[in-house]
Formats: structure tokens, sequence, C-alpha cells
């Protein structure tokens, strides 16, 4: 039934098909969509809102859903460029420190009197500069991009650190503090929510529906194929870099509008957070392999958990743990997952293998 | 006679999904040359593996000087006095000749590493092999012939009973060669079992005494090199003659499209000209790290020449990039399948459309429609095997792996088609089938250019032939004054194109 | 004499002596013995620990969690100390290594059974050992006052005129350097990130490799939180946050190459004494240390640029060499 035995000479090749085994069966379909990251996913959510609203009566609440969601929009926008740098098989360790150097651009250009509209564009300008900068650096001089954003994440931070020292700037236009305090309309839906969301399915539709989204997976998976197909590799991770710096500097407005004053230690730590959600969405850090949807679930996935443990009292220094734990998790058991398949693939190789011996003796005799 | 040293038996490999070896047998002999004889993909590569203990056995038993053995590593086999050079670049580039020779048995007691005497060592067997290598260079700095023979040092470092040579050859010039035959037979006196693996038939009935032939993992046969003719041994390794192998239609060879002047890149290659015709297939033919792929790959884009010109149709065009190279007309199918030809994890369908993404998609908004339509009527073209067009590629075998790296670049509608090495590693049938097409192809006014280092290929195959040897073109010949022997000759450096003029 | 100055390591030394000679125009007494043995002294937890990193960095890896395994066996010595001051010290300092060699070989085990990449093990271990820290001390901190006077004297203790501190980083160089240079193991290491194919060839076993070296970042860490901790007086749970960086900082600036195979223990220690000069110059050159962080990244970026360049020209020049 799953081999195939006919041997005629036109079709044999490297690897005749007697010796390949067919997968298209009902059984391993299902299995290989129950195993499936994003299922995964999905059900642990699930699970999490089940377990959460069990426990306490504050967990399904509408406006305390959407209200948390405060505490993680600017990392989750972080998120969606963050997947087209590892998807492409590089890394971005200096996006908390671009938004430092932006976050301090802005209180800069506040304290000298600039209104809500240069602020914004300021901030932007820096992040894209900065991005700009990370970009150049890798793809001209062909340098790792984890020893280059490492760098300067030290320098984007050193530069707020050296001129604002231990100050801080917290005069801010009472407009700005929309974009991180604000709702839309009269409704209970924040605006970080919104813009979030809507740039999800931007970035989703161009990861998935685009040539821009196809080079990615090309150059993540083999970027040396991609350059011989005749894709700008380099533009297209040049590109990347600009974008994240520009995501940066978006996050950076929402977060000082909504913590309304800047520190040098601003958003400290943010980076690792960011690639945290991204590889627990499924994304691989090796690259070439993810989608939007796993990452999205994986920010909704986190935030409801801090959110959860948090009215549960439980202290946020086991939520650091989990955290860490769920990272480990989410690529340990796609990969033993993996393995395994792999290895009942050997198994049910070697049994049809005897069962047909024996079949052939038997047509023999 | 005397008892075998190595025998293998009842020798089965799986993969996950897929058979290796099918019930192998081998025995080697003390004293002797044995060839391992079969196609790539045939499963030598696999069998070496097992023997030197980097993979075990699924199913089987080996036995070593008569008793039955497991090698569960490496360095099992290794101490047990097996040793190989490997066909794979096995060398650590950052460290030094010492260090590469000894890495794995570092001399010196209880896990302490003896440079001075790893030196000298080095030293010495560098002297016995007649190579004038500073055991203290890095092996980056090495050319590649330097670096074969390091590796085939680094197997005689081990006091090895059994030597296993996988296509030792294939980089090395000529006076290597016979270097590498002399060292040959001062094994063979001293006792020692050598596996000789090539597929060059010229090399296997001046050196080895007895053979044993693979074909897609099963074993065939094996014999006395001194009872059998080449023609046996090809029947035997590929299941039908050769003839039919270069099915050569005739073209009609027009204008000149292609015009390469002077191409220069310092220390690769060096005063590169020649010229391409419409329906003419231009054969280049060298050792590895003559430098032909690295014209090739100038020609496509990927790197930046030094000087000389490139003109097509008489124009003085400029390639800096492979879509400018694919912007006039020119497509190239690489030297590595695996890692430049095709995307493995990604479907068919992406995989042909890749290359024009951009021209297909002018608004960057993908159409499944017209990605599968493509991918329809190039892969039913190239008679791609598989499940269906949406599987990985990885998922195909060698040979329809790369009938979808033509497929891809066909569907560019290319009007010179560069092809590095397009049968290495595939079977026989697909082989047969690229040939046939590439030369349909020819007839209806492609031009191309077919780099390889398989002489019956290029012989078979060329119109004309250009041969190189340490980056430079040291003779041209026309189809029908080439022959193997003059061809190896340029292409080991024995003779200058002046000699030859 | 050319093969010495073509050496990555004498640039390095080259660039620390014009920096002192710069240095040493604003202010003289910079360069007095003293001066150089306290940089050297504050320098020292730097080196154990990037030495560590460089391992990690060779094989092709990258050890994130190393900062939160010194906080984690600091503070678990720490409070070894607090709550048994009778117990000697020098068991409280095996304890210290003991424990960080266990939270290593957690990683080690994960990375190379678990196939996790290092990253990703090293990012996820980060933030557990960090959490379990907090967990251990119940947000707690231990200060001077409640260790003893034998504990603090770890590092502080001197002996032939050198701080032990001093002492501890001159045997870990020393030995390192040994271990890395003249023993088997040491030179497997390099073979892994030099080419994982060929290592496999020749019977070097991967996994025993990356055991080894995360379980011995882990035991240079423990040793450097013992160190911090006594020396600060302070056990917090935020020591050495952000240390990591550091610590790959060092090794970029010793000229290690960040995708593996290369580098020497030499070049990690003077790449780290580098960054130690330069912190411990700011003041001198009457700069605020608010410049650090920026100044150091100015210099890491510079020695990056600069490395890749030259490496750039040397491939050239060795193509301009062959085919003439």
């Amino acid at each position: 039934m799953i081999m195939d035995r006919k041997k005629s000479e036109g079709s044999k090749s490297i690897v005749d098909k007697s010796r390949l085994v067919d997968e298209s069966g009902l059984n391993s379909r299902i299995v290989s969509f129950v195993t499936k990251w994003e299922f995964i996913l999905v059900v642990l959510l699930l699970l999490e809102i089940v377990v959460f609203s069990n426990l306490t009566p504050h967990f399904l609440n509408t406006f305390n859903l959407l209200n948390t969601t405060f505490t993680f929009s600017e990392k989750a926008i972080l998120a969606l460029p963050m997947i087209f740098i590892i998807l492409s098989g590089d890394i971005d360790i200096s996006v908390a420190g671009i938004m430092a150097l932006s976050s301090f651009a802005m209180g800069y250009a506040s304290s000298q009197g600039a209104g809500t509209g240069v602020l914004v564009l300021i901030g932007l300008c820096v992040g894209v500069i900065a991005g700009l900068f990370n970009g150049l650096l890798v793809t001209g001089l062909n340098m790792p991009a984890i020893a280059v954003t490492l760098a300067s994440m030290t320098l984007f931070r050193g530069i707020s650190q050296a001129i604002l020292e231990d100050q801080a700037y917290t005069e801010y236009p009472e407009k700005f503090g929309y974009f991180g305090q604000g709702y839309i309309g009269d409704s209970m839906v924040p605006f970080e929510l919104v813009l979030f969301l809507v740039l999800a399915v931007i970035m989703g539709f161009v990861l998935h529906k685009t040539t821009y989204g196809r080079k990615l997976y090309a150059i993540g998976n083999s970027s040396s194929a991609a350059n011989f197909s005749g894709i700008s590799v380099n533009k297209v991770r040049l590109t990347n870099f600009v974008l994240n710096g520009l995501f940066a500097g978006i996050a950076a407005v929402l977060l000082t509008s909504r913590i309304g004053s800047t520190r040098p230690n601003i958003a400290t730590g943010f980076e690792l957070e960011v690639i945290t959600l991204v590889v627990l969405g499924g994304v691989s850090i090796t690259g070439g392999k993810g989608n939007i949807f796993g990452v999205v679930l994986a920010i909704f996935l986190l935030g409801y958990l801090k959110f959860g443990m948090g009215l549960l009292n439980i202290s946020a220094k086991v939520m650091i743990i989990t955290t860490g734990a769920l990272l480990i998790i989410a690529v340990l058991i796609p990969g033993f997952m993996d393995s395994t398949k792999a290895r009942n693939k050997l198994k049910r190789q070697q049994n049809l293998e005897t069962t047909e011996k024996n079949l052939n003796k038997g047509i023999d005799e | 006679m005397a008892k075998p040293i190595l025998q293998l038996e009842n020798i089965t490999k799986y993969f996950p999904g897929i058979r290796a070896l099918d019930q192998i047998h081998l025995n080697i002999y003390p004293g002797e040359v044995h060839a391992l004889i079969g196609e790539n993909g045939a499963g030598k590569s696999t069998l070496v593996k097992i023997m030197t203990g980097v993979y075990q056995p699924t199913n089987g038993r080996i036995l070593y000087k008569g008793n039955e053995v497991t090698f569960p590593n490496a360095l099992d086999a290794q101490r047990a006095g097996i040793a190989a050079i490997h066909q794979e670049a096995s060398m650590f580039p950052e460290l030094t000749v010492t260090e590469n020779i000894f890495m794995g048995h570092h001399s010196g007691k209880s896990g302490h590493v003896d440079w001075r005497s790893m030196k000298k060592r080095t030293k010495d067997l560098l002297d016995k092999m007649e190579l004038d290598i500073n055991p203290d260079s890095l092996i980056k700095n090495l050319s590649t012939a330097q670096r074969h023979m390091v590796e085939i040092t680094k197997a005689l470092s081990i006091d090895a009973d059994v030597v296993i040579m996988d296509e030792p050859t294939s980089a090395l010039t000529l006076k290597e060669v016979e270097d590498l035959y002399k060292i040959i037979n001062q094994l063979k006196d001293a006792g020692k079992a050598i596996l000789f693996i090539s597929h060059k038939f010229d090399e296997i009935f001046s050196v080895c005494d007895a053979f044993t032939v693979f074909r897609d993992g099963r074993y065939i046969d094996s014999g006395r090199i001194s009872d059998s003719s080449i023609d046996d041994i090809v029947k035997m390794m590929v299941g039908r003659s050769l003839d039919k192998m270069f099915p050569k239609k005739k073209a009609e060879i027009t204008d000149t499209i292609l015009e390469v002047r002077n191409l220069s890149k310092i220390g690769i290659f060096k005063d590169i000209s020649f010229s391409l015709k419409k329906g003419e297939i231009l054969g280049f033919f060298g050792l590895v790290g003559a430098g032909r792929t690295e014209v090739m790959r100038v020609l496509f884009g990927i790197d930046k020449k030094e000087s000389g010109t490139i003109l097509i149709n008489g124009q003085e065009v400029v390639i800096h990039s492979p879509a400018a190279a694919m912007k006039q007309g020119i497509a190239l199918i690489p030297e590595d399948r695996q890692d430049q030809g095709v995307i493995q994890d990604m479907s068919l369908t992406h995989n042909i459309s890749l290359p024009q993404v951009d021209s297909l998609f002018p608004f960057g908004v993908l159409n499944k429609k017209i990605e599968d339509d493509l991918t329809r009527e190039y892969g039913s073209l190239m008679e791609i095997k598989a499940a269906s067009w949406d599987v990985n590629a990885n998922t195909l075998s060698g040979g329809n792996q790369q009938k979808v790296v033509i497929a891809k670049w066909l569907a560019t509608d290319p009007l010179i088609l560069i092809m590095d090495e397009p049968t290495k590693g595939i079977d026989v049938a697909t082989k047969a089938a690229v040939h046939s097409f590439v030369s349909e192809m020819a007839v209806k006014g492609l031009a191309v250019i077919l780099v390889s280092s398989e002489l019956p290929e290029v012989l078979g195959m060329s119109d004309r032939i250009c041969v190189m040897h340490e980056g430079v073109i040291t003779a041209t010949f026309s189809r029908d004054e080439a022959d193997s022997e003059k061809i190896i000759r340029a292409a080991t450096g024995h003779d200058s194109i002046e000699e030859i003029v | 004499m050319r093969e010495l100055i073509k050496k990555r390591e004498f640039t390095l030394l080259l660039l620390i002596a014009v920096m002192l000679m710069l240095i040493v125009t604003q202010a003289p007494s910079f360069v007095s013995p003293e001066n150089i043995l306290r940089i050297i002294n504050d320098t020292s937890i730097l080196i154990m620990v990037s030495i560590g990193q460089f391992m990690v960095i060779l094989t092709g890896g990258i050890d994130l969690s190393l900062a939160s395994i010194i906080g984690f066996s600091g503070m678990a010595a720490s409070m070894l100390n607090q709550y048994f001051p009778d117990l000697p010290v020098i068991l409280i300092l095996f304890a210290g290594m003991g424990i960080g060699t266990f939270l290593g070989l957690i990683n080690g085990v994960l990375i190379a059974f678990g196939k996790v990449p290092p990253i990703i093990t090293t990012l996820g271990t980060m933030s557990i050992f960090r959490g379990f820290t907090f967990v251990m001390s119940k947000g707690q901190w231990v200060t001077a006052h409640e260790m003893t006077e034998s504990y603090m004297n770890i590092p502080h203790g001197s002996f032939l005129g050198l701080s032990n501190l001093i002492w501890a980083g001159v045997i870990v160089s020393l030995v390192m350097y040994y271990f890395m240079k003249y023993v088997r193991t040491g030179r497997e290491i390099y073979a892994i990130g030099g080419n994982k194919v060929a290592a496999l060839f020749v019977g070097v076993k991967e996994n025993k490799i990356n055991i080894i070296v995360y379980s011995l970042v882990g035991l240079l860490s423990g040793l450097a939180g013992v160190m911090w901790t006594a020396r600060y007086a302070a056990a917090v749970n935020e020591t050495a946050i952000g240390f990591e960086l550091f610590t790959v900082a060092a090794c970029v600036l010793g000229g290690v190459s960040i995708a593996g195979g290369s580098g020497t223990v030499v070049g990690v220690i003077l790449g780290a004494l580098f960054l130690g000069i330069l912190t411990n110059a700011l003041p001198v050159v009457h700069l605020s240390p608010f410049y650090q962080l920026g100044l150091q990244g100015v210099v890491i970026l510079g020695a990056m640029i600069i490395n890749t360049l030259s490496e750039k020209r040397n491939e050239k020049k060795l193509l301009n060499r062959r085919l003439q």
C-alpha cells in the first residue's frame, strides 16, 4: 500500500521509488496537524483562559482583558519586524537601545518646546537612522548581526546616558500622552492595541502574500541559494533592519507617551523579551521557518499569562522563570517530536521491509 | 590466498525515509588495492562512513581481522587501524597543518598535547611525501591541491592497516597523482589494504587489483581488475552501456552571443578570453580548483571581476549582480545543487518561481495561479517526479532536484545557459535526460556553457572545449581535435598553450 | 619577529600602550604600580568569565546566562555564609563553584542532548536562573554586616603583595591558557568550532565538548559570583545583570571570531584589560562615568570594523601571492 514496488527503468532515480516511504496517509496528516506549533499554542491559550477564569473572577472581564494589553503592546509591536529579521537568519539585540535613543531625542525636543507631531516624527526618524546604521554595518561590511547589534545597543543607550546622566525628561505635551494612554473614541479599546493589530495585519500581509515575504523565507532557508536565484539578499536584510528601527521608533513613542518620562534605562531588557516572543511563536532562530499567526498567539499567551498570574498574586519572579522555561520548551518539544517522527519512520520502514520480504518469499515459493 | 582483513556482510543502512544501503557485501584483502565503483549516490560514501565509525549500520556485520567489531565512534575505527581520506572538506581552516593532521589523536601522554613531537612527525611525514608545506601554516592559507595532500598525509599519520581513499585525486595535478600512486604502492608492499573509490577508469585500471560495484545502494558484483574490461564494469555500474549517455544532436551554430575578453580576478583566474555562439555547447574542463566555477560566478554577477570585458551581442555589459545577469539573458545552474540550486525547505512551485518573483508580480503581491501555471508548464517539461508541486524540494531525489533547478532557470527564458557540473551526484537516467535536454535546447538556439569534471561528458556533449589549469585557459579544442589525453595534459599543466599551438 | 607583529594580540597590546600613553599625558599617576594593580584587580572577574565566554564562542555558541549564574551562585554562597557563619570559607568557595558548574551543566545538557540552540537555551536559563535567585533570597539582600569577615576576605586578602582576586585571575588565566593550548580537550574545542563535520570524522565528540564547555563557564561564573559578592560585601538579586555583554565585548575586542573556530586566551585577556583600563580611565581624564557605556559601544564597534577590514585586506594579499 505504501511502497510502490513497481520497477520501471525510466522512473529510477538516485533514490529509486522503492527506497522512499510515502507519507500522505490520513493518520500521518492528522499527526502532523496536531503537532503543529500553532495548534499547540491555541490549545495552551484556551487552557490558560479556562484555568485563570476558574481561579479568579477578575480574569474574564472585558475591561481587564483590554486594559492589560497596555503592558505588552510595545513589545508586541517590536516583535513584528523581529520576525522578519530572525526569519532571514539575522538578529537585532539593539531594539531597546534604539528605543532609549529615540525616547531621549523626543525628550530633548520636547524640552525645547517641540509639539506632538514633531516629537513623533523625531522619534520615528531616530529609529530609522539607528536601524539603517545597524543594517549598513551588517550588510556593507558583512559582519555578524549579533556582534554588530550587541555593540550598537551599548552605543545607542550610551549616547542617551552620556547626555542625560541620571536626569530624566518628564515634560511632554498633553496631547502626546494619547499614544500610550488613550482609548479609541469612547470605547474601552486602547489605541496601542489597535495600532498593534493594524500593524500585525499589514506585516502579516507582507510576510505571507507579497514577494518581499517570499524573499525572506528564501534567504532564511539558504541565503546562497537566494543569491543564486537573483534576489538582492543584502537589500532585503538592510530593509529589515531599517524596518526594525522604524518599529523601535514607534514603540519608543508609545512607551514614552505611556510612562510620560525618559530615563536612560528606559525599556531595558526589552530585546530579550521580544526575541522570546518571536521564538515562542514558532519562528526558527536559525531562520526560514515561522509565521505571523504563531507569534501573535505567543504574544497574547504570554501577556495574559502575566496578567493572570498577577491577579493570583504570583510573584513576578515566577513569571520570569516561566517565560524562560517556555522559551526553551518551545524549541525542545518540536525538536523532540521531529526526532521521534524520524525514528518511527525508520521503524515503519524496517517493518514494511520484513513483511514485504516474507510476502515475496511466499510468491517465490 | 590470504584472508580478508575487512569483511562487510549484509550491511543495510536506513535513514529516515530512505534506504541508503541494501545488504551490501565487501571483502578487502591485505596488500591489495580494492576499487569501490559506483555512481554518485550509489552508497559509496555512506559505506565509507560506516567503515570509519561515523555512521552505524542498521543491519549486518563487520568483520575486522576475523573478529566481529562495531565502531561506535570515528576514533574507535581509527584506533583499530582504519584511516580514511574523506571526499568532503574535512579540514579545520583556522588551524595549522600539524594540528589538522593530529586532531583527534594528538601526541602526548594522558590528554597533554606534545606540540614538539607532533611538529617533528608532521615535518617527517611531509618530507616523506616530498611536500613543501610548512607544518605551521594555517590550512586556510593553502591551495586546494595542497589541502588535499595534507588530507592524504593525515590518513597516513595513523599507522593504519586499512586506508580508505574517497576520490583522492579530484584536485591533484599529474605530478601529485603520480606521487600518490607511489605512496599507494608503498602501502601495498607494506601489506596494507587500500580501498580506492573513484569513477575514473584510467585510475582504477592503473592502481587497483580488485573491484566491487554498487548501484542504487545495492551490491552488484565484484572481481579482479585483470579479468575485466572497462565496458564490463561500466555496464555493471550504470546498468546499461554508455552510448546512450550523450545523445548529441547536430545544432546550427550561428552568431556569437557572448564574448569574454581578458577577464581577471586576482589570485583566482587571469586573462580569460573566449566566445560563445548561439546553438553551441562550450565545454569547460579542469581539475577541482582550476578556477572554472569562479569564472562562471563572475559571469553571473555573484562575484566581482577585477578587469576585463564582457560583451553580449557585441555590446559591452556590466554585470554587478545575478539580477543584472538575468536581465542580459544569462542563467546559471550552480555547482552546489543542495546549497545554491534549490531551497530545500520550500515547495517546488516557490522554488521554480523564485528567480522571477519580481517580474511575475510587478506590484509585489503574490498570485498563486500564475505561479502554479508556471510550475506546471516547466515542471512537466522537465518531467519532474514528485507527489505534487507543493511538496518541499528536500523530499525529492538528487536527480529530480536538479530538474527543478533546470526548470526554474528555463522558466526565465534565457539566451545563455551556464551549467556548472549539472550531472554531479545524479543517477544515470536523469543524467541522460539532462544531456538530451541540453542538446535539444542547443538545437533551438540556446547558447550553453557546460562546466564539468567528467571527461566523457565534456567530450560527448561539447562543440568546443576550453581547458583551465590554475586560473588560466591552457588550451581550447574543437570537437574533432579533442581527445582525452590532450585534455588531461592541458588540465594538469603539462602543456602550456604555446606548446600546443 | 615578523610572525609576532602579524598577530592580533600584538596589535591589541600596541593599542593598549597607545591608550595608556594618551591617558598619561592627562594623568601621569595612572601608570603607577598601585594604580595598575588596582585596574587588574578591578578587571580580574571580567577576565575569568570572559575566558569562559571565549570557549563557548569558539564552539560557535554564545552564553547569555553567565551573568545570572554569577548572580545565583553569589547569592547562594552569601546566604550559606549568612546562615552558617562557622562554615569554612574555602567550603563556601567550592560550593559557589559547584553550584555554578551545575547551572552550566544544565545549559550543556539542553544544548547537547536537547538540541536547543545555545542562544535560545541561555536566553531562557538567563531568566530562569535569575528568577530562582529572587525565589531563593525571597527578594532580600545579604549585606556587609550579615557576612563574616573571612568571607569578605576571599577577594580582599593578599598574598605576596597581590590581592587574592588578582591571584584568582592570574591562576585562572594560566590554567585556561594551558588548557586551551596543551590539553587535548582544549584543542578539540577549536575543532568543534572550526568544522563540525571534520570533527566528527576524527572522532571529536560534539556533545561531550559542549557539556564540558558550558560546565566550565558555569564553574568560572560560580567562582566569579563568590568573588563579586564578597568584594562588594553585598549580594543583591541584580548582581552582574548585563555582564554577559561585557564578556562578549572582551572576546570580540580580543579578536575572537563570533562565528567560532578562532581566537586565543591571551587575546581575550587583553580584550578584557582594554575594557578595564577604559573604564578606570574615565574619571582620570575628567569624563563623567556616564560616558562609559557609549564609549564602550564606540570602542567595540571600532575594533570590530578594524578587524573586519584588516581580515579582508589579508585575504586579498594572500590571493595576490597565489597565481603570480
